[in-house]
């Protein structure tokens, strides 16, 4: 495989700039991907949020209020494994080709896709933060700081994860695979739609290897003031997880085959 | 500038490339010329680092392509056989990414897209999104962006696939120009026979991942043995000394009631050749061309099938009275 060894720092930036710039341009001229974006939050928040927030949950808060870090992360969750798997599409069509004869490492592509999944990911996260402040959601300076630093981990994690199942995946039907095996359940299980704490001990198990569940939960601590475990603890655990899926993710994506 | 040492490709037991060995000199434009599933693309892809070969190797430009691999990818350029080129971005967002990909330097950048993009006349249409391109277009956008780093080595996956008469005449105008005023080594792919010889200075005739012949488009034909003529017979065929006993005659081949003949000099001997012949229903001749010796070569000739469709080149109709 490539090292980047020979290559100046400059150029790896220049490419990485490169890869980031393509993947910017393109989100923001898919018009369709900015309205889903902006309205499935919205569908959510409106039709869940007040929908089961009319029965009656023991959750301190409003239901709105309590799934709205949720909404946050489902976002992410969305954006960056969708943005990961695009890999597949990129392969299919000849545009990965001419990235792999250029001479740039294959952690340099990884590392500008999942940039590129980071700063799509701000984009839809910013809506919703503005949707919150109807449903009178207050923000301060520390807590818009704290759901940037976690929205930006999630989604370099969770890109990472969509572009490690993208390198092993040849055909487009396994993008299907995907959106039902890894989005669904990284959602639902992520405590983003209820308290995780009641849950039976067998599927709590299951929520404590979701990286999502310490992401709506930092957030719950950050917005709500009601974690189930300390900010702290949260971010630490999320921290590693993206480290584990980085790594996973990088030597997946070079031994992937280019052609 | 290349050289191919016993190269082999399998997939599973399939060989996509069975042991070839060649060399490409150069500033010249090589021709892989080949039918559909003969290899070409697997072998582009391997000198293009993009595939490991199962077995031999290559040297692209001095550099091994299995151990120099940044140094190959440094020194070509490749248009891909499939369309490559980002059509929600511009012509020229095209380009840059690419650029930067190529670490041209932020002062030369602006300067080299603009060149590129005049080399192949699309400098008014560089703001433009992709998808509102052409075939023609698009392909020639993908030999600028192959271009920019100016490689020494320039791969062309089939360049004319696709495209409609006309706009495969002008892509062969900007071939031939960019050798020119590139000075870049040329392979190129195709299955279009007039343009492998339009084009090339050396060919490749490459079928089932094998090399079956090399040489200059005129050498090749040259080497079928001159003219050929084809006689077809109402009744009985004659014999094969009947027309082997003629020293200009090299080679005779029998099909049904007819038999071709590869000979010297058709206009002056032809009348030789038939004086002493009965039931001749009709004669037709024609310059050789590359499909002829492919198929010569491919060993099919005499299946009559040509992919270029049409035997004639010249007709002409001879009934003995
Ligand atoms: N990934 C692959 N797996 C299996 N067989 C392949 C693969 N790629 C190409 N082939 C086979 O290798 C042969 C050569 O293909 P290719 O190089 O694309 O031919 P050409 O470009 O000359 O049309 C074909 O028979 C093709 O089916
Ligand atoms: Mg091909």
């Amino acid at each position: 495989m490539l090292s980047t060894k020979n290559l100046s720092s400059n150029i790896v930036l220049g490419q990485l700039y490169a890869l980031w710039l393509r993947e910017i341009k393109v989100f923001l001229r898919e018009r369709s991907r900015l309205v889903a974006s902006t309205f499935t939050p919205l569908l959510w928040l409106s039709v869940i949020g007040s929908g089961l927030g009319s029965t009656n949950l023991q959750i301190g808060t409003d239901y709105e209020k309590f799934i709205f870090p949720g909404i946050i992360c489902m976002s992410v969750i969305f954006t960056s494994v969708f943005f990961g798997s695009y890999i597949i599409w990129d392969r299919k069509f000849d545009f990965l080709k001419s990235v792999m004869v250029a001479p740039s490492s294959r952690t340099t592509v990884f590392v500008g896709k999942t940039l590129g999944g980071m700063t799509t990911s701000l984009f839809q996260v910013a809506i919703v933060l503005v949707l919150g402040i109807a449903l009178g959601i207050n923000y301060d300076a520390l807590s818009l700081l704290q759901i940037l630093s976690i929205v930006l981990i999630l989604s370099f994690c969770l890109t990472s994860l969509g572009l490690t199942f993208g390198s092993y995946i040849e055909s487009l039907e396994g993008f299907q695979l995907i959106i039902s095996f890894v989005v669904f359940p990284l959602f639902f299980l992520s405590g983003a739609l209820f308290p995780i704490d009641n849950l039976p001990a067998w599927l709590k198990l299951i929520t404590l290897i979701d990286p999502a569940t310490y992401s709506v939960d930092a957030l719950r601590n950050s917005i709500l003031n009601l974690g189930t475990y300390s900010f702290e603890y949260d971010l630490a655990v999320l921290l590693l997880f993206t480290f584990i899926i980085t790594i996973i993710g990088i030597l997946s994506f070079r031994r992937m085959k280019a052609v | 500038m290349i050289t191919v040492k016993n190269l082999v490709k399998k997939y599973a037991d399939f060989k996509a490339l069975d042991d070839l060995s060649f060399e490409v000199n150069e500033n010249e434009i090589f021709g892989l010329l080949g039918p559909n599933g003969a290899g070409k693309t697997t072998l582009i892809h391997i000198l293009a680092t993009l595939l490991k070969p199962t077995e031999g190797g290559a040297i692209v430009n001095g550099f091994d392509v299995l151990h120099n691999a940044n140094k190959v990818r440094q020194s070509i350029g490749v248009v891909f056989q499939a369309p490559s080129s980002d059509d929600i971005l511009t012509g020229y967002e095209n380009l840059k990414v690419h650029a930067l990909l190529y670490g041209i330097p932020r002062k030369l950048r602006e300067k080299r897209i603009s060149e590129v993009l005049e080399l192949v006349g699309l400098g008014d249409r560089k703001n433009d999104q992709v998808k509102k391109y052409s075939g023609g277009m698009r392909r020639r956008l993908e030999i600028a962006r192959g271009l920019l780093h100016h490689p020494k080595v320039f791969f062309l996956d089939e360049p004319t696939l696709g495209l409609d008469p006309k706009s495969r005449e002008t892509m062969w105008k900007y071939i031939k120009k960019i050798v020119r005023e590139e000075k870049v080594t040329i392979i190129l792919t195709t299955h279009y026979m007039e343009e492998a010889d339009m084009l090339c200075d050396r060919i490749g005739f490459i079928t089932n991942g094998r090399i079956i012949a090399l040489d200059s488009p005129s050498k090749l034909k040259q080497e079928i043995g001159g003219d050929i003529v084809k006689i077809t017979f109402s009744d009985r065929v004659p014999l094969d000394k009947d027309f082997t006993k003629f020293d200009f005659v090299h080679k005779v081949e029998r099909k049904e009631n007819s038999v071709i003949i590869y000979m010297e000099k058709v206009n002056s001997n032809l009348h030789m050749l038939i004086k002493d012949l009965d039931d001749v229903q009709t004669i037709e001749y024609k310059k050789p061309t590359l499909n002829d010796v492919f198929l010569k070569l491919s060993g099919d000739y005499l299946s009559g099938d040509s992919p270029e469709g049409g035997f004639m080149q010249r007709y002409a109709q001879y009934k003995k009275s």
